[in-house]
């Protein structure tokens, strides 16, 4: 549920989010072989595209179903097949994913009902598989786009075939590929089989390529969403996911998969929470090499726990991400002053709570809705230590000289969005470091002394 | 060869220069699911009017339109930083049922009373006309209680391409120009048009123009204002870069104002004299002028004539695509390639027309492939087909060329480097340089490896 707009009428400075398609493309770049359409018109496909090369390097082919001002009159059903057809031509996939945008939910476009009767029955067996999704972006941001994208092709795909399997669906949300290749490892070494949806982890960050790839290689394979249905369980990530319809409800609901709904495994409480699910749904103990790494970690944390301590941070982001950003800074002693997001799902008050039960009396500002103008404004009243969040807040921080420390989506500003790593007790090491070391390194660059030693 | 499709009907989209007859198709609407290198009609609009930094750019729409636009272009300001701002209405599903003039009154109203800019622009994008809202009378109503003038900008995505937003930048430009005062404006006074001070490029030439003995009024608009463009009108000579971004408010200063208008590229050696050549020609009463102009050309050529020969040799013999947006540039880049010693083995652009394109097969050696509308596919294909070394483009095609393991130099509004006038042509070749050089391509599989697959699967 999404709650009741104030009819207060605002512009929208400097977002803090995205549009719906562009999540919606994310998931169906996460699938084998897999490509995205966008039916409406041009500049959204091409805007998404450039915006998500800006942060992968890498080419990111969306397909578009260009509507001119004919489509617009009579309806984009002719232009749509057009383009079913030229991607087929050209892409040869396995997967066309259609997501909608402004234009065409505002003139009311059934893609269903265009599409009814383009599948493999009506065609031969090399039909790609057709999944819609509804993603206007006037009501919701990305995040509400890869949700519901993630949602539609379970809805399409998954199905009960009987078969017994030890399979455990995992819905990660919007993290880096790196971190899609960091819970596969996690879920690996628990010995047992799982479908992760999406999972971008080469189609977004791959290697040079040694042969032509219309389609990058990689993604989940569909008969892995299709298995869905049979699995043991579903673990969810999100809190304000766990809110909402979602992939892992859907399967719940229609073939009895449990669905443990958590939130994004940052920091140690939450990745914790997430190896428990693991041990409870295949009935194994956390793997050794675990045990190991979240004991390094917590010997950094004694190490370092002082430097960060009372640090203030502005935390932004998807709402997701900055309740497990958090979670993770509440428990290493870091105050996330602000807590803001372009998400308005009427919960990230609630949730924030949750962790950190006394938010309020220390004064921490929970935006919803937020553009970077008022995250600005804000921040400017507290005089906090660091921003952590994309490189959006760069402007901010420049101006009020404090770090930024980058993590998330979109990084336009620097190398490496997509090795990020922000889960798993590895990636709980990885942003304690990089948060002490920015710290340390503030104090040594204003110092008098400049001591080689901390 | 390669064995990466193309398709039916895009082959009229692509010539390769021969003994074939020159049958080409361009400047139309893309093809359904062709991944198209373009944007939309606002894209077009936003690339013209941006960098006007005193004025309010509020995008009339949904987020995305804002949200992917915020901050792209590398255009400089000297004052005000307005248009570096993303300013949008936001519209919700409740103003897509309801209208969304209420919402677009509220925030112009709201925003200029906090930026207090000079002007503003309201952008319409593509369910604007679709939810039935009348943004002109919006625009005409918050003119009169706010004393700036408020231009509406109709660019609704999927009216048109790229080039029907240029024109209608210009014609929301075109209600500024004639607003202000000539008073104090001399004889030898032009306008730059087409030139957006990306990397401070306007900066630079406006120099070389006031070394020259005359006068800038205005920039369109690098570096803008709107108080400049408002006394435009005042100017005796148009001079306007690029292809075409602003040729049409150069044809109405024409017609209103009998400003005649003349046509220059300021990339590579050859086209940036040439241009500084036909102002100076332009002013045939003025000796002066055209004596001063010289001496400019030759002193920047001597200063950076040693640089470029040095970058010539290491470069010589290299094979380039080009991809850009606008013809005009592609002409320019083709010709300040040569003079590196490299050739161009493919060249394309988003919005070329016509008169373009025979342009640019005539410009162009034997074998090489012209593209219009080009997508990834294509461009992948000829590049490795062609064996090209270089891809020079923007930030959708740098991808693919790393992909592919060949260099890259950006060529676009969002690069940080000049690459305009002397000094930017000696930048172009370090960036060449350091893309083609850089011991990194070692690690790479071969490009030949492609086409040895595809040798040995076609012996098979
Ligand atoms: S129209 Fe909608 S889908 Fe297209 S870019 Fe704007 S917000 Fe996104
Ligand atoms: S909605 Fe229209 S105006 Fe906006 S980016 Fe898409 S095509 Fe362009």
């Amino acid at each position: 549920m999404k709650t009741q707009e104030k009819i207060e009428y605002k512009a929208t400075s400097n977002a803090c989010k995205q549009c719906s398609p562009l999540g919606a493309s994310f998931v169906f770049r996460g699938i084998e072989r897999s490509i995205p359409l966008l039916h409406g018109s041009q500049g959204c496909s091409t805007y998404i595209r450039r915006y998500l090369i800006s942060h992968f390097n890498e080419p990111v082919d969306i397909a578009c179903s260009n509507f001119t001002e004919e489509t617009a009159v009579f309806g984009g059903g002719a232009n749509l097949k057009l383009a079913v057809e030229n991607i087929i031509k050209q892409y040869n996939p396995e997967l066309i994913g259609i997501a909608t945008t402004c234009l065409s939910e505002t003139i009311g476009e059934d893609v269903p009902m265009i599409l009814k009767g383009y599948n493999k029955k009506n065609f031969d067996e090399n039909f790609p598989e057709i999944v819609s999704v509804s993603t206007p972006s006037f009501s919701g941001t990305h995040i509400d786009g890869f949700h519901s994208a993630v949602r539609a092709v379970v809805d399409s795909i998954a199905v009960k075939k009987k078969i017994s399997t030890k399979q455990i669906n995992i819905f990660p949300g919007m993290l880096s590929p790196a971190d899609l290749r960091h819970l596969k490892e996690i879920v690996s070494d628990f010995s047992t089989d799982y479908a992760m949806l999406p999972d971008y982890s080469d189609t977004f960050d791959g290697p040079l390529w040694t042969e032509y790839q219309e389609i990058p290689e990689g993604g989940t394979k569909i008969e892995k969403i299709a298995s869905m249905g049979d699995a043991v369980a579903s673990i969810e990530f999100g809190k304000i996911l766990a809110g909402e319809e979602s992939a892992g409800k859907l399967l719940e609901s229609r073939f009895n998969v449990p669905c443990h709904s958590l939130g994004l495994p940052i920091g140690i409480n939450e990745t914790d929470a997430f190896l428990k699910a693991l041990e409870t749904i295949t009935e194994k103990p956390v793997p050794e090499k675990y045990i190991q790494e979240r004991g390094r970690l917590i010997d950094s944390y004694a190490d370092g726990h002082k430097y960060v301590f009372e640090a203030r941070a502005v935390v932004y982001g998807e709402e997701d991400l900055v309740i497990g950003l958090a979670s993770f800074l509440s428990e290493i002693g870091i105050i996330p002053i602000i807590c803001a997001s372009g998400g308005e799902s009427g919960l990230l008050k609630q949730k924030i709570l949750d962790i950190i039960p006394d938010a309020e009396e220390v004064g921490i500002r929970i935006i919803e809705g937020a553009d970077f103008v008022e995250i600005g404004e804000e921040a400017r009243k507290i005089d906090p230590d660091f921003f952590i969040g994309n490189s959006k807040g760069y402007r901010i921080a420049r101006e009020m000289k404090k770090p930024l420390i980058r993590v998330g989506f979109p990084i336009h500003d620097r190398l490496g969005g997509a090795r990020i790593i922000h889960v798993g007790y590895r990636g709980a090491q990885q942003l304690f470091d990089t948060i002490s070391n920015t710290i340390i390194a503030t104090s040594q660059e204003a110092s008098p002394v400049g001591y080689t030693y901390m | 060869m390669t064995n990466i499709p193309i398709l039916k009907e895009r082959e009229k989209y692509i010539y390769c220069k021969g003994k074939e007859e020159f049958d080409f198709t361009c400047d139309t609407k893309s093809l359904a699911g062709s991944v198209s290198q373009r944007a939309c009609v606002f894209c077009g609009s936003r690339v013209v009017l941006y960098p006007i930094a005193d004025a309010l750019h509020l995008i009339h729409g949904p987020i995305g339109c804002a949200s992917y636009t915020w901050d792209i272009r590398g255009a400089l300001s000297s004052g005000p930083e307005l248009h570096r701002m993303s300013f949008s209405t936001d519209l919700r599903e409740r103003d897509i049922i309801f209208g969304g003039e209420k919402k677009l009154y509220a925030s112009l109203v709201q925003l200029i009373d906090t930026y207090r800019p000079n002007a503003a622009f309201v952008y319409c994008t593509c369910i604007i006309g679709i939810i039935g809202d009348d943004v002109d009378s919006v625009c005409k109503r918050v003119t009169e209680e706010k004393g700036i003038p408020v231009l509406p900008v109709h660019s609704e995505g999927f009216k048109g391409t790229k080039k029907d937003g240029y024109k209608a930048a210009c014609e929301s430009l075109s209600m500024l120009v004639g607003t202000g005062s000539v008073e104090d404006i001399g004889r030898y006074a032009i306008n730059i048009m087409g030139e957006f001070n990306i990397a401070g490029e306007a900066w630079t030439i406006k120099e070389y123009y006031e070394n020259m003995g005359l006068e800038v009024v205005a920039v369109f608009t690098g570096d803008g204002r709107v108080k400049n463009i408002k006394r435009s009108h005042g100017a005796s000579l148009n001079v306007v870069q690029c292809s075409g971004s602003i040729l049409r408010l150069a044809q109405i200063m024409e017609e209103k104002y009998g400003i005649p208008y003349i046509r220059v590229s300021y990339f590579g050696i050859e086209d940036m004299s040439k241009a500084l050549y036909d102002v100076a020609a332009h002013f045939k009463d003025n000796l002066g002028i055209m004596k001063k102009t010289k001496e400019i050309v030759r002193n920047e050529i001597d200063a950076i004539y040693p640089d470029l020969l040095r970058y010539k040799k290491a470069l010589s013999g290299r094979k380039a695509a080009i991809y850009v947006g606008g013809a005009f540039k592609a002409f320019s880049m083709i010709k300040a390639l040569r003079s590196l010693g490299i050739d161009v083995v493919l060249a394309g652009s988003q919005t070329g027309n016509k008169d373009d394109y025979e342009v640019l097969r005539d410009m162009c050696d034997e074998g090489t492939v012209i593209l219009d509308d080009a997508n990834p596919l294509e461009l992948s294909k000829y590049c490795i087909e062609k064996g090209a070394d270089l891809f020079v483009g923007g930030v959708k095609e740098r991808p693919i060329a790393y992909k592919l393991g060949i260099a890259f130099c950006d060529h676009n509004h969002e690069r940080k480097i000049s690459l305009a006038g002397y000094s930017g042509m000696i930048n172009l070749a370090k960036e060449i340089y350091s893309s083609v050089l850089s011991p990194v391509w070692k690690f790479v599989p071969s490009k030949n490896d492609f086409l040895k697959k595809h040798d040995t699967e076609m012996m098979k």
